[in-house]
């Protein structure tokens, strides 16, 4: 590789970063407008014009309050749980492709930071790796408390890791391919997988709140019967790096989300607005920045729709979450996998 | 046994439907109805920059009244502490001495006037119970909040009305 290139893929990866955490952060701000809004009210208003500043605000807080360590607890896993946590949240956004490639002074950008040909199993194989943070915290804290929100996390996360990578082998029997970015170009324009996976869809957007601990399955932390879960002896910034590792986690299931069913970064129209443009190179350059503004409103629309869910449905009881992810979610996925193969078939014989 | 009135149901546990059954139609009810409040006019009253809007007869922050020459009219009978349910008001009660005239309007005063505004629910009752016209609940002040108990106990300090000293015609 260059060492322009590399220097691009740094500066990339950074920007990625960047406006991970920066979402993230706002995301919490969000969350209070919309949970307000819902109920008639105004929420945060008074940091910043429209309190904006509020988040700002949050991480002051969590920043100067006491970092406690209980006596009885596993001192160095304590503070590896957040760690990790945190770490696999941030990771996972590395390969989903939030715009096609730029053409700047003849060398072509693509906008992706790691183009690897496994980008699903990366995905899943690290976010599958998230629940250990919340394992090791539960675990490391000493209360019992902790320890049912720590096993229910896993336990939950297992059910329906299975039902979600069922519904994805779907996706992938359509595509024929794992990379992220193949997935997506094979999506041009308006030829979204939703259209032929609604079925498929609907079990992954299920299991993605299940994964993301959103209600109504955020049962690892229900604050009702377990106190907060996992994180009931955690205070300080150690509790915002678990509460904004659960934003990172939306951030990224909302991406994997548009990029697998929505058409990533393709937009209807999108070829008509290539060919309205003389000059090809500047049109491939504004159809990619239209292209990344889509993504990121599909994205934001399924932030948005992750709060509003959470706001209106309750928790779901634990037998239930059970009996939803293995008896129903589960079959569900395979008849799915049944009737995509069978509409593969179909459309081999007939053309 | 016979129904005391006809309106006695029989309850009866019905199947679920299969729509009923399957929660996406009823979680898709739910979110139109969440949505709907999303844009709904929101309840709220910026506090300090806005108030509420009182009723005319709105009970608020008591007052020990002057009369027309500045007097304090409060005489320390102790009526509006009797009839106080909430054993809110203590006073003790003083002699107007020669010279005093211009200060209080009866031969006895209050020395002390306090209402704990931690007791006091704001009921009216002392208002009524005052023969002399002297306390009255103020329609546009409350108690505001304070970190310390005993600044909750108001002294004359804070009850009288301050004198008026520009004349207003
Ligand atoms: S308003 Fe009622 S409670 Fe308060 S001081 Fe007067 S009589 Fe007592
Ligand atoms: S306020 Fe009225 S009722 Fe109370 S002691 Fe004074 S004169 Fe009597």
């Amino acid at each position: 590789m260059e060492s322009v290139d590399l220097l691009y893929k740094a500066i990339y990866i950074l920007a990625i970063f960047g406006i991970t955490l920066l979402i993230a952060t706002y995301s919490t701000y969000f969350e209070r407008k919309i949970a307000a809004f819902i109920q008639d009210r105004v929420g945060p208003n008074r940091a910043g014009p429209a309190g904006l500043l509020q988040p700002l605000a949050d991480a002051g807080k969590l920043f100067f309050k006491e970092d406690f360590i209980p006596a009885k607890s596993n001192k160095a896993l304590f503070i590896l749980g957040p760690g990790v946590a945190m770490l696999v949240a941030t990771m996972s956004s590395a390969v989903i492709p939030f715009g096609d490639r730029l053409i700047v002074g003849g060398h072509e950008i693509v906008l992706q930071a790691i183009e690897v040909n496994i980008g699903v199993l990366y995905i899943f194989g690290v976010v599958s790796l998230g629940v250990y943070g919340l394992m090791i915290g539960g675990w490391a804290s000493n209360n019992k408390y902790s320890l049912l929100g720590a096993i229910r996390a896993a336990s939950q996360n297992i059910s329906y890791e299975l039902a979600m990578g069922l519904s994805l082998i779907a996706v992938l029997m359509m595509t024929g391919s794992l990379s992220l970015r193949e997935i997506a170009e094979q999506q041009a324009g308006f030829n979204w997988n939703i259209w032929y996976q609604p079925l498929g869809f609907i079990i992954f957007l299920v299991c993605a709140f299940a994964e993301c601990n959103r209600t109504p399955f955020d049962l690892p932390e229900s604050e009702a019967e377990l106190i907060g879960g996992y994180h009931t002896e955690y205070g300080s910034m150690k509790l915002g790096m678990y509460l904004f590792a659960e934003y990172i986690n939306i951030f990224v299931a909302s991406a994997v989300m548009s990029t697998l069913y929505f058409g990533a970064y393709n937009f209807p129209f999108m070829e008509n607005l290539r060919q309205a443009i003389s000059d090809p190179i500047l049109a491939n350059n504004v159809v990619t920045l239209v292209g990344v503004v889509a993504m990121f409103t599909k994205i934001f629309l399924f932030i948005f729709f992750f709060m509003w869910v959470r706001w209106t449905l309750p928790r779901f009881r634990y037998d239930q979450l059970m009996k939803l992810g293995w008896k129903i979610l589960i079959p569900l996925a395979i008849l799915n996998i049944i009737l995509t193969a069978g509409g593969i078939l179909l459309k081999d014989y007939l053309f | 046994m016979e129904p005391l009135s006809n309106r006695r149901k029989q309850v009866e546990k019905k199947e679920m439907t299969f729509a009923e059954r399957a929660y996406l139609p009823a979680i898709a009810q739910g979110l139109s109805i969440t949505l709907k409040h999303f844009f709904k006019k929101k309840a709220t009253i910026q506090y300090p920059e806005q108030t509420r809007e009182r009723s005319s007869v709105w009970r608020g922050l008591h007052v020990l009244k002057r009369d027309e020459e500045g007097r304090e009219r409060c005489t320390a009978c102790g009526l509006c502490a009797v009839a106080c349910p909430a054993e809110a008001i203590t006073m003790t009660a003083g002699e107007r001495k020669v010279g005093e005239e211009n200060l209080y309007r009866e031969e006895k005063y209050a020395v002390t006037y306090e209402v704990n505004m931690l007791r006091c629910i704001f009921c009216g009752l002392c208002e009524e119970a005052c023969p002399k016209a002297a306390i009255f609940l103020q329609d546009d002040k409350i108690a505001p909040a304070r970190f310390e108990r005993d600044e909750f106990i108001y002294g004359k300090d804070r009850l009288v009305e301050p004198l008026k000293t520009t004349e207003t015609k």
